[in-house]
């Protein structure tokens, strides 16, 4: 995988991560862009894009884009689903996820995805180690997380 | 749904400020984060964005750069810098404290600086060498958390050059006890693998210990390291496929945890990178490809289709097949495979079959067939990226017969997107590749449009760099095509050759000597093949191109052999003169063709006003004013003056079809239109004649009119313009197809001339040529003195009785004229189902009272059964015309023959065949037989079908019609004996054809 990308409806980037070295002013541009493109996509259509010379799967869940950029021999299908378990382990960790959780807990987000992929690659699909392997650098955390009632991503 | 999104987020500040509310508590206003994020939310304008957040940061670099803040604000301030560098500001002053956070901060804070880190930095960042030491700290650490944390920033980034300061410790991890570390540390490796391959060329026994690793995750995680010394060097891990074939078959047979599974599929993540890895280890190896055959059926047997991640699982299983070496039995699943892709209604999977055939049509094209009318959907699909594919896919399949359907389309793109100029960029290139490839193919046959529209392709569009890209492609593509041999080029395609090398030359000129392209086209006029008028383009080209001192000496060169040595062209001697003139005189050059005017469209003045001084003075000088050439043409009637039209046609032979009767038309009309003589015969036969006899006679007089009028028939039609089977030409206007099929029609128009030439079961039938059924038609005696009619239809010949038989030979002209009389609702709209026969005697005797005729019927369009109605006239010397109607009724079964093939040729076709039919026929039952044997055997002795095989309760069945060209089209039967009925399931690539075969097996079986 090249990139991640979560934007919300109004184009907002909620979270960016990058496995490919490129400079700031190429992550703005390829962002810029490539948001606009998929915003201008309309529901019914085809989740995968060829788009310049990247292959973009890209699936929205509530009012969150999330959008991968993939090597050309990759499989969409398999990193559609790969969208879906972060969106699962998001849900499972902030019971119920919304956009509004991955705004104010951005790095939670962050962690979590980086348990889940690493460097580009899945590294662990099992939910159950995923979660325990956050949970328990969690532990260490004096704050607890108090329960959200917002818009769920998932329902 | 995402309206309550807005109106939540809408809600944002004022819940923002509610400290107490449940939802508050990590919101809490004390949060910073929670304030800057409120204060965003609240903004209406980017520029106040701006303000705010650089008025964020500028507190944000007050605080860090103080002593006083403590690590756990440092954490909270890392944050909101993370923040603000997403929204798009840069905050670069705080990069050193993200690497300070993770050098100095508790396990909590220096998860967030490590993050930071990895946000912030890039592998070529010389901050991380600050980064280095703090990582082997951790990773030497014994708290497992901050080992996971550097092996994750190590696995993310590292500079290359510092692998060897910390390879040992992540090689020791190899052996941790936790496999989560173990796993991380292959992950780790992996990366360096990918950023220093040299660096861990040593440690590959690691990697296979890692790929035997008791954990799953810990092998899976090796799997990606495979992955890529497979892809680099397939021949050195051969040794590997048993392995890896074991251990897909294990996760396949679900021996993995549950942890594993996702959505109750068994690690689908490591099912792919297997199938992956087959895929590199078996391709162009017919003895490793055997070792995953069984693995392989079985990965596609058990990805039962209900989940995307099944559909993920198959067609990565798909790709292995097609990659590896190739088993027919596998591949006919695999295709299979495809086919559920291509018609599934989600359009992801769509895509995806799409996508999947483009990669297999490139073995065997004829893949495309089954899923034409997909395909032609798909390429009017709303969703651009559908389209793209489809052409794509089309592109795959282009050949010399379909190539001017396809370009077509492909330009009809390129309009629609002329904004997006990736996709010209694409589509051009895509559109020229075609055209080299099929210009030369077929180049002379093409309309000559196509080559236009291509030229206007490279000549229209803006001066943009993609525009000089294709340019550029084109003319160093030419210029090597010209650098081989040339004779073979068609003219065409060296016409445009000469003019694409001669408008855009230049684009090259930099980096080759100036001459060389003048010398390629100088050589191609010296070739003889080379025709005038291609000539006449290359000159054209080179006065365009004879700027330097080189071209100018060749083209004076050439010149001077056109004008002196006599060439008789005049054409070419006037090109040779303007080049010569011009290339002498560059300042005359530089007006005629201005350099920089080679992108601008010329402006036509189409009122040739410029000539209007030539023409006053002329009148003033008294010439007469400009006539039109039909003003002239009118004024010359008006005189009365000499007709210079040839001899109008006089003979009275426009068709009679107001006198037509019911009995024959429309069919019959239709029939006629094509041959002159035939409205004659009509007239004749109405008695309203009031032509003499002998008209009759020389119309149908000797045999050479009438073969001439055959062969005219049989002419294949151009290849480009092939008519459906449901489109012919002959079929009659009166016969209206009803409007909902039209579109229907339009696209199977559409697919017989995409997918022409694709394939030997070529659903289309093309060309009409003469096959089996022979019509016998025979005077005999008989006392009975209307004409034509007892008809015997007997294996394949009709016995036609005649009457009065007066001693001298009656000769017999036919027209004969099929005529469909069955009328079931779906096909009383369609044109008659059996070619046209038109009269000649193949043979005739000049017996006493025998004349025999021979005649080809088709059945053109599958039916239960068809008429034929014929018309004899027959003369006797010095007697008067006669003429006689008969018909007969024809069953579909005449025009059945047993299809042998083998049982291997059957599942093929079987799969490659759209229409199908299913249906629950009765068992015949013997004493002396299995119910299905004698079934089959019913069917075979009354249907002349072929039984393929039996096996068990099932019961294969093949047969053709004979419908067109060669050996007919196939209908395929699959029998099976279910309860005490046998479930028949028919397919075939003609859509009537099941039905009709239907019903004359449900008939055949009630007889028995």
């Amino acid at each position: 995988m090249q990139f991640m990308l979560l934007f919300s409806r109004q184009g907002k980037l909620r979270l960016q991560k990058w496995y490919v070295p490129l400079s700031d002013k190429e992550k703005k541009k390829i962002t810029r862009e490539l948001v606009q493109t998929v915003l201008a996509r309309k529901p019914k259509m085809c989740s995968f894009l060829e788009w310049r010379d990247l292959k973009v799967v890209y699936k929205r869940y509530a009012s969150l884009y999330f959008c991968c950029a993939i090597e050309n021999q990759d499989n969409e299908l398999i990193t559609l689903e790969i969208i879906h378990r972060y969106v699962e382990l998001l849900d499972k960790y902030f019971g119920s996820v919304c956009e509004l959780d991955i705004i104010f807990n951005f790095e939670k987000a962050y962690f979590i995805l980086d348990e889940f992929l690493l460097g580009g690659e899945a590294q662990d699909t099992s939910k159950k180690n995923v979660l325990k392997a956050i949970e328990q650098a969690d532990l260490l955390a004096e704050e607890n997380r108090p329960r959200q009632f917002f818009f769920s991503l998932l329902s | 749904m995402s309206d309550v999104v807005e109106k939540t987020l809408s809600a944002l500040p004022s819940l923002l400020s509610l400290d107490s509310q449940a939802g508050a508590g990590k919101l809490s206003p004390s949060s910073k984060l929670g304030n800057l994020i409120k204060g965003i939310t609240e903004l209406t304008s980017k520029h106040e964005e701006e303000t705010l957040i650089k008025k964020e940061l500028e507190s944000i670099k007050e605080q860090v750069a103080s002593p006083n803040t403590t690590m756990r604000q440092m954490k909270e301030i890392m944050v909101r810098a993370i923040y603000c560098e997403m929204l798009g500001y840069q905050a670069s002053f705080s990069y050193i404290h993200a690497i300070k956070l993770a050098q100095q901060g508790s396990v909590l804070e220096k998860r967030v600086g490590y993050l930071a880190v990895s946000l912030f930095l890039n592998e070529t960042d010389e901050f991380l060498l600050l980064l280095v030491n703090t990582v082997l700290k951790d990773l030497q650490s014994t708290n497992l958390i901050e080992v996971c944390m550097a092996l994750t920033v190590v696995s993310q980034m590292f500079p290359k050059d510092m692998i060897p300061a910390i390879l040992p410790v992540v090689e020791e991890k190899l052996t941790h006890p936790k496999e989560i570390i173990r796993r991380k540390a292959v992950l780790a490796l992996y990366k360096f693998y990918l950023i220093a391959p040299n660096q861990v060329q040593h440690i590959h026994s690691k990697f296979r210990k890692a790929l035997c690793d008791k954990d799953p995750g810990v092998m899976t995680a090796s799997l990606h390291i495979y992955l890529q010394l497979i892809k680099e060097n397939p021949e050195s891990y051969k040794d590997l496929t048993g392995s890896m074939v074991t251990i897909l078959r294990q996760v396949v047979g679900g021996k993995l945890p549950l942890d594993f599974n996702y959505h109750s599929v068994p690690a689908p993540w490591l099912q792919i990178q297997l199938l992956r890895i087959l895929a590199y280890l078996g391709k162009e190896d017919q003895g490793t490809s055997e070792m995953m055959y069984d693995v392989l059926e079985e990965s596609l047997r058990r990805a039962e289709m209900n989940h995307n991640i099944t559909y993920a699982i198959l067609f990565e299983c798909v790709k292995t097949i097609y990659t590896v070496h190739p088993k027919s039995q596998l591949l006919e699943k695999a295709a299979e495979c495809i086919g559920n892709f291509v018609l599934s209604p989600k359009i992801n999977l769509k895509y995806l079959g799409l996508k999947a055939l483009t990669y297999v049509v490139q073995q065997d094209a004829n893949l495309a067939l089954p899923h034409q009318m997909t395909i032609i959907e798909c390429l009017d699909h709303s969703d651009v990226i559908i389209k793209r594919e489809t052409l794509e896919l089309l592109f795959r399949i282009t050949n010399a017969q379909n190539v001017t359907v396809i370009v077509e389309k492909m330009l009809e793109f390129l309009r629609l997107t002329c904004d997006d100029y990736s996709t010209i960029d694409l589509v051009g290139k895509v559109a020229e590749l075609t055209m080299n490839s099929v210009f030369s193919l077929g180049g002379d046959v093409m309309q000559p449009d196509i080559p236009n529209n291509f030229l206007r392709l490279l000549a229209e569009g803006v001066d943009n760099v993609e525009d000089r890209q294709l340019r550029l492609f084109a003319v160093d593509s030419y210029v090597s095509l010209l650098q081989g041999e040339t004779a073979k080029l068609p003219q065409r395609f060296l016409q445009v050759i000469s003019w694409v090398l001669g408008e855009y030359s230049y684009l090259r000129e930099e980096e080759s000597d100036p001459g060389s392209v003048m010398r390629l086209l100088a050589r191609l006029l010296d070739q003889r093949h080379t025709s005038t008028e291609t000539r006449s383009w290359v000159l054209g080209a080179m006065t365009k191109l004879c700027s330097s001192p080189v071209s100018v000496a060749l083209a004076r060169d050439v010149c001077e052999r056109y004008l002196y040595s006599g060439s008789l062209n005049t054409v070419l001697r006037q090109k040779a003169q303007e080049l010569m003139i011009l290339s002498q005189d560059t300042k005359l050059r530089a007006r005629v063709l201005p350099a920089e005017g080679r992108l601008e469209s010329p402006e036509v003045d189409s009122s040739l006003s410029f000539l209007d001084g030539y023409v006053s003075d002329a009148l003033a000088a008294g010439a007469a004013p400009y006539k039109s050439p039909h003003q002239r043409q009118e004024d010359l009637v008006q005189e009365k003056a000499l007709s210079l039209e040839p001899y109008g046609l006089s003979l009275p032979v426009s068709l009679s079809s107001c006198s037509i009767t019911d009995r024959r038309s429309p069919t019959l009309l239709s029939m006629s239109s094509g041959l002159s003589g035939n409205s004659t015969e009509l007239s004749h036969q109405e008695g309203s004649t009031t032509l003499k006899l002998e008209g009759v006679k020389r119309v149908w007089g000797k045999d050479g009119y009438l073969a001439q009028q055959q062969s005219a028939g049989e002419t294949p039609t151009p290849l480009v313009e092939l008519p459906s089977p449901l489109l012919s030409p002959q079929s009659p206007p009166s016969q209206k197809p009803s409007s909902g099929l039209e579109p229907d029609q339009e696209k199977r128009q559409l697919a017989s001339s995409l997918f022409v030439g694709l394939g030997s079961h070529n659903s289309v039938c093309l060309v009409r040529l003469p096959s089996t059924v022979w019509l016998f038609i025979k005077n005999c005696q008989s006392a009975n003195q209307s004409n034509v009619v007892k008809s015997l239809f007997k294996p394949f010949y009709i016995n036609s009785c005649q009457s009065k038989n007066h001693g001298s030979f009656v000769k017999v002209s036919g027209i004969f004229a099929a005529r469909k009389s069955c009328q079931t609702d779906d096909s009383c709209c369609f044109p008659p189902q059996i070619s046209c026969i038109s009269g000649s005697p193949l043979k005739e005797v000049k017996g006493h009272s025998v004349s025999v005729c021979l005649h080809t019927v088709v059945m053109k369009r599958a039916s239960v059964q068809v008429e034929l109605a014929g018309l004899l006239s027959y003369q006797r010397p010095l007697g008067q015309p006669q003429a006689a109607q008969f018909s007969l009724s024809l069953s579909l079964k005449h025009f059945l023959r047993p299809l042998t093939v083998s049982t291997g040729d059957y599942g093929k076709m079987w799969l490659s065949f759209s229409h199908d039919l299913k249906q629950n026929l009765r068992l015949v039952t013997t004493e002396h037989q299995e119910p299905l044997t004698a079934t089959l055997d019913a069917l075979k002795g009354k249907l002349h079908l072929h039984v393929v095989d039996i096996i068990g309760s099932e019961g294969i069945v093949a047969c053709r019609l004979l419908q067109g060209p060669g050996q007919g089209q196939p209908c395929l039967l699959h029998c099976r004996v279910h309860a005490d009925s046998l479930a028949v399931w028919l397919r075939s690539p003609v859509p009537e054809l099941p039905d009709s075969l239907l019903y004359h097996c449900q008939k055949a079986l009630t007889e028995t």
